[in-house]
């Protein structure tokens, strides 16, 4: 053996830390497991670095953790894609620990690797493995087991294929409730591999067998997964065998089963053609919007506008909508919160009359609802209405709604009104927001909490952007620059903040001739916050102005600061001389 | 399973009353040895399999029991009795390991301190050999996982320099920096692992895999999961759910749904809080799942009610699916009336059919089936009924007993005053009505006669005993001499899943019996 030389003392301390006490050490060393390989060589990789990490198996969960996810690229450092199957030990026991993150890593690293290995190698290595798993006496090796087969099974010879159907049709009936969620959770990726013959028969009785289960969340899985089966069938067999269960499960007695068939109901239809969806789905979806427990009509409301699309304006307009408007007035606030979400992406859908005689009124009554979520959320989704209805119907009933919110006593909601005023602006168009808007936005920033006051400023910003320079000058910059003498310096604060973001936006000559002579005003001020903030200001006004007025008004100024009893003040102050000093050479 | 024998042998009628036998105590007490707060166990739990026991105590410690005589259990009985065996089998445990489940806590935000106390401890599923279990106190519940690892000893290092290796020494060799081996690297070291640092392709011979050596295992018990911070009263239940993903937790006025594998979130399924508190006139007491209907579940009240749930109906459960409560006798209410009808503890029969319950004067089971009353009431300690005055006195009568049914569901057990518990037969017809003290002669109180004991010759040395204990007072005996004694009290006690044996707290001691 000879001795480590100076060059290799890293990668040794490295290999050893692989066994070091610290679990940070070991977790580094795994994490630089492709290093070591290399140092090692191929074949020591194989023979010694991947029988070494097998081993490994009883270290902590965070360590299990990385390897499991090292070794799923681990595929060149063992010598290609022919030596792959020696990377499927380790992986294998990764696969039963108790840890469901690291089998869900190990299972993943697994897919990776098999679905690059050649076809021989499959059937050698790959499908005796997930037989091993299947059979394993412990439940995680079966849970891990399940998210196989995917990748077994297409390189199987015929009489395997059946067996690995016939292991999977087992692990669907296993003991253990966490086996048969895997097996459910698993099944469409599964059968997306498997021939359509057997999928009408075996696929189907899998299926059949999880949505029988006692266990309420199996039988949530196999709905989750439902949709992704249902496209895989031909269209009648889909409604021969499919939609029964389907309808079935939108009446099950398990509030949890029927909420996820209102999630994925939609998808559905588009597996099922229209004609049963007429008959079956519309019938089944209109329940689970008038459902007994809040959870499943939230569920149902906030799919409505995607079911709304699927169907023609004449169906949804005779079936759905009826039930829009009862949801409207429910007792769950978070339902009519959902509604609010996606009911304004119904219009597109329903045409003006409909949605001018129909949907209209419920906007409305959203818009008056007594919980801000609701009005914000219609008025987040404005812009959907307008193309359809146009602004000046709804700006009559918007408008009380919007300055409702505006003046909400929970800042929050304030907070999130003033997020979408530029959203409204844009819609709603210059000479509407001048009349009614505007003076909120100046409110605002006189606000007594600070988060609104940064908003608005923000909010002014964007205005300015919406509108353009000229329009800004008019209607925003002079009542700006009138609050610069608030009596409290918090708020002088804020229109500093403004003026600094309006700045760039209003261009050389604007902050020149308005925004800098306010500014420099302010370094007068008997606060010294308010002074290091205008050495701040000034600072980022550098760039924006010419060089001449940096060196004929902000220097100055700066200079006088930056000699402030304060310590702050001076600090900043001589911060931004700094960047004086830089643009100048520069 | 041997003590089943007698049962299945028995033509139909009720079976016979059970000879409970002395099997083990841990932590028995010496004469004249005070017990320390701390050390008074709180919690007792039997695994599914019945190969383990649990015990907490108020010192937040759990400690683990493992059954011994179970390796060979699928051996006929002849040729166990050919292997010398002792005849008369039974479960027999030894400690197994320990660890410190909680600490005391101070709760900065409301100037509370929360207890170490364990209130309650359940067995999770077994993997890989593991052993997972969730225990709690009155506010945080906590996941553990207790398996065997390896000692590793590691040798073949690299850098080693007090290991001479093969042929060649690496200590001669290398310099003195080197030798910090697996410790801290020198700065500059790291300097050449860049990634484009390239190795020769048949890589380098001279590194070495550590070797381990040794395959000496211990246990190790590691908190997996903290779930805490979902309740505003005191936790008085865990309970798992069969479909073994989920759990609820139970405090005065609250349920909480869980997921195993997520700590930061909770359902609340059950909430009793009225909107103004002085409209208070109810608490949860205790709640369980079904065994095996993952979406049914059992909470108890303080006032004398079982409420059933279906998950499956809404996502709040405000609403029960049936109701369980014994309607008062007229005429026998009391100023203790209300109080004595707090149920202490409810557990489902194995089978999910029965429920029982336990109050303060009685055992009661109930068929899920019938919600009209009880199927059977058995009197723990009626003799106490003129004494509850006293009871109440000195706080007594708020004592919170557990109650526990064999794994076949045709005996009920439940504790009592001066370290005494008593098993009921409950199935049809029985009379069967035993009383035991938790000590190494269980059946000397047999006679349940309240007014004059037998003295013989042990009990006088027992009551000697107590005096050491208890101090000069002696509160617990009257001039008769009828010896009851509220401060040794057996609130806690545990049925073995499968066979007739049963574990049992007295104080710090953990006493268990056999039939």
């Amino acid at each position: 053996m000879s001795m480590i030389e100076e060059p290799l003392y890293p990668i040794a301390v490295l290999i050893d830390e692989l066994k070091n006490e610290d679990i940070q050490l070991r977790l580094n060393s795994i994490r630089r497991l492709s290093t070591i390989a290399r140092a090692l060589g191929e074949e020591r990789t194989r023979k010694e670095l991947i029988p070494f990490l097998s081993e490994n198996n009883d270290d902590d969960d965070e360590v299990l953790l990385a390897m499991a996810e090292e070794l799923g690229v681990f595929i060149p450092y063992v010598g290609g894609v022919e030596f792959a199957n020696v990377l499927l030990p380790p992986l294998e026991t990764l696969c039963t620990v108790e840890e469901t993150c690291v089998r869900d890593k190990a299972v993943e690293s697994l897919c990776r690797i098999g679905a690059q290995m050649r076809e021989q190698d499959l059937v050698e290595y790959f499908i005796p493995l997930v037989k091993r798993l299947a059979a394993g006496e412990w439940f995680t090796a079966r849970v891990s087991s399940c998210g196989l087969f995917h990748i077994a099974y297409p390189s199987a010879l015929e009489a395997l294929k059946t067996e690995l159907r016939a292991i999977y049709s087992q692990l669907c009936q296993d003991d253990m409730p966490m086996v048969r969620r895997s097996a459910a959770t698993n099944l469409g990726k599964f059968a997306a591999t498997v021939e359509a013959p057997h999928l009408k028969v075996d696929i189907m009785s899998m299926f059949d067998d999880l949505t029988h289960d006692d266990q309420d969340s199996v039988r949530l899985l196999a709905v989750e997964g439902c949709a992704a089966l249902g496209k895989l069938l031909e269209p009648q067999d889909c409604v021969a065998h499919f939609l029964p269960v389907i309808v079935n499960f939108s009446q099950d007695k398990s509030w949890r089963v029927r909420y996820m068939v209102a999630n994925q109901l939609y998808e559905l239809c588009e597996a099922v053609g229209p004609e049963p969806t007429r008959s079956e789905l519309v019938p089944a979806y209109v329940r689970l919007l008038r459902d007994n427990e809040a959870e499943v009509r939230i569920a149902a409301a906030g799919k409505v506008t995607k079911f709304c699309r699927i169907l023609n304006p004449e169906l949804a307009i005779q079936h759905i909508l009826p039930c829009v408007k009862e949801l409207s007035t429910d007792s769950s606030q978070h339902v009519r919160s959902a509604l609010a979400s996606v009911i304004m992406g119904m219009a597109p859908v329903l045409g003006k009359d409909a949605t001018i005689e129909q949907l209209l009124p419920i906007f409305l009554s959203l818009l008056k609802d007594e919980f801000p979520d609701v009005r914000l959320n219609i008025i987040s989704k404005l812009d959907q209405v307008n193309q359809v209805i146009g602004i000046d119907l709804l700006s009559q009933s918007l408008l009380p709604a919007i300055v409702e919110l505006a003046e909400d006593r929970h800042w929050r909601v304030r907070l999130a009104i003033i997020e979408y005023i530029p959203l409204l602006a844009s819609q709603l168009g210059v000479g509407f927001f001048d009349d009614k808007l505007g003076a909120l936005c100046m409110q605002w920033l006189k606000d007594k909490v600070y988060s609104i006051r940064d908003a608005a400023a923000n909010n002014v910003k964007r205005l300015a952007e919406e509108f353009g320079p000229d329009w800004a000058m008019q209607h925003i910059v002079p009542q700006v620059l009138d609050m610069i003498n608030n009596p409290h310096y918090l708020y002088r604060m804020t229109i500093l903040h403004a003026i600094s973001l309006l700045a760039p936006v209003m261009g050389s000559d604007i902050t020149c001739s308005k925004l800098l002579p306010v500014v420099i005003n302010a370094s007068k001020d008997r606060v010294p916050n308010i002074k290091f903030n205008v050495a701040k200001v000034l600072q980022s006004l550098i760039p924006i102005v010419d060089q001449s007025v940096v060196e004929k008004t902000i220097r100055p100024c700066l200079v006088e600061l930056s000699e402030d009893p304060d310590v702050d003040v001076r600090f900043f102050a001589t911060q931004a001389l700094e960047s004086c000093n830089q643009v100048m050479m520069s | 399973m041997n003590g089943g024998d007698e049962v299945a042998a028995a033509p139909a009628g009720p079976p016979q009353s059970l000879d409970w036998k002395f099997s083990q105590v841990f932590g028995e007490r010496t004469a004249g040895e005070e017990v320390q707060e701390v050390d008074i166990i709180s919690a007792i739990e039997f695994d599914k399999t019945g190969d383990h026991l649990a015990t907490g105590d108020r010192g937040g410690r759990v400690v683990l029991f493992e059954r011994t005589d179970t390796k060979d259990h699928g051996v006929p009985r002849r040729d166990l009795e050919r292997m010398e065996y002792p005849i008369g089998r039974h479960p027999e445990f030894r400690y197994k390991t320990e660890f410190q489940s909680h600490e005391p806590e101070f709760d900065y935000l409301k100037s509370l301190e929360i207890e170490e106390k364990i209130n309650k401890i359940r067995w999770c599923q077994t993997a890989n050999g593991a052993l997972f279990l969730l225990s709690t106190n009155d506010k945080t519940i906590k996941f553990w996982k207790v398996q065997e690892k390896k000692v590793k000893k590691i040798s073949d290092m690299n850098l080693d320099p007090s290991k001479a290796v093969g042929n060649g020494s690496i200590a001669s060799s290398s310099t003195p920096k080197l030798c910090l081996a697996n410790g801290g690297s020198p700065d500059r070291s790291y300097n050449y692992l860049g990634n484009d640092f390239s190795f020769p392709p048949g890589g380098l011979p001279s590194l070495r895999l550590p070797v381990v050596t040794s395959q000496e295992t211990n246990l190790v018990a590691r908190c997996r999961r903290v779930y805490a911070h979902a309740h505003d009263y005191h936790i008085n239940s865990v309970s798992n759910n069969s479909d073994g993903e989920t759990f609820i937790s139970a405090d005065d006025l609250r349920i909480n749904l869980w997921n195993l594998e997520i700590s930061n979130q909770s359902f609340n399924i059950v909430d009793v809080k009225p909107a103004n508190m002085e409209d208070l006139t109810e608490v949860i007491t205790s709640a369980e799942f079904h065994p095996t209907h993952c979406n049914t579940l059992a909470y108890s009240s303080s006032k004398g009610s079982i409420r059933v749930i279906d998950l499956r109906q809404s996502a709040l459960c405000d609403s029960h699916a049936k109701l369980f409560e014994e309607p008062e006798a007229p005429g026998s209410r009391s100023f203790f009336t209300e109080i004595i009808a707090s149920i202490s503890d409810i557990k489902f029969a194995r089978d999910g059919r029965y429920i029982l319950s336990r109050d303060y004067m009685t055992l009661k089971l109930w068929d899920i089936n019938m919600d009209s009353g009880p199927v059977a009431t058995f009197q723990v300690h009626e003799y106490l009924r003129p004494k509850l005055c006293d009871l109440y006195e000195n706080d007594s009568i708020f004592d919170k007993f557990e109650c526990c049914l064999s794994g076949d569901g045709l005996r009920v057990a439940t504790g009592s005053y001066s370290n005494l518990f008593r098993v009921f037969g409950c199935a049809p017809g029985s009379t069967e009505a035993t009383t035991l003290e938790a000590s190494k002669n269980p059946m000397r109180r047999q006679v349940q006669t309240p007014s004059r004991p037998s003295r013989s010759l042990s009990s006088i040395t027992r009551v000697v005993r107590r005096e050491l204990i208890t101090g000069a007072e002696n509160p617990g005996v009257d001039a008769n001499g009828n010896a009851f004694d509220f401060t040794t009290k057996l609130l806690h006690l545990a049925w073995h899943p499968t066979e007739n044996s049963i574990a049992c707290a007295a104080a710090n001691s953990l006493y268990m019996y056999y039939a």
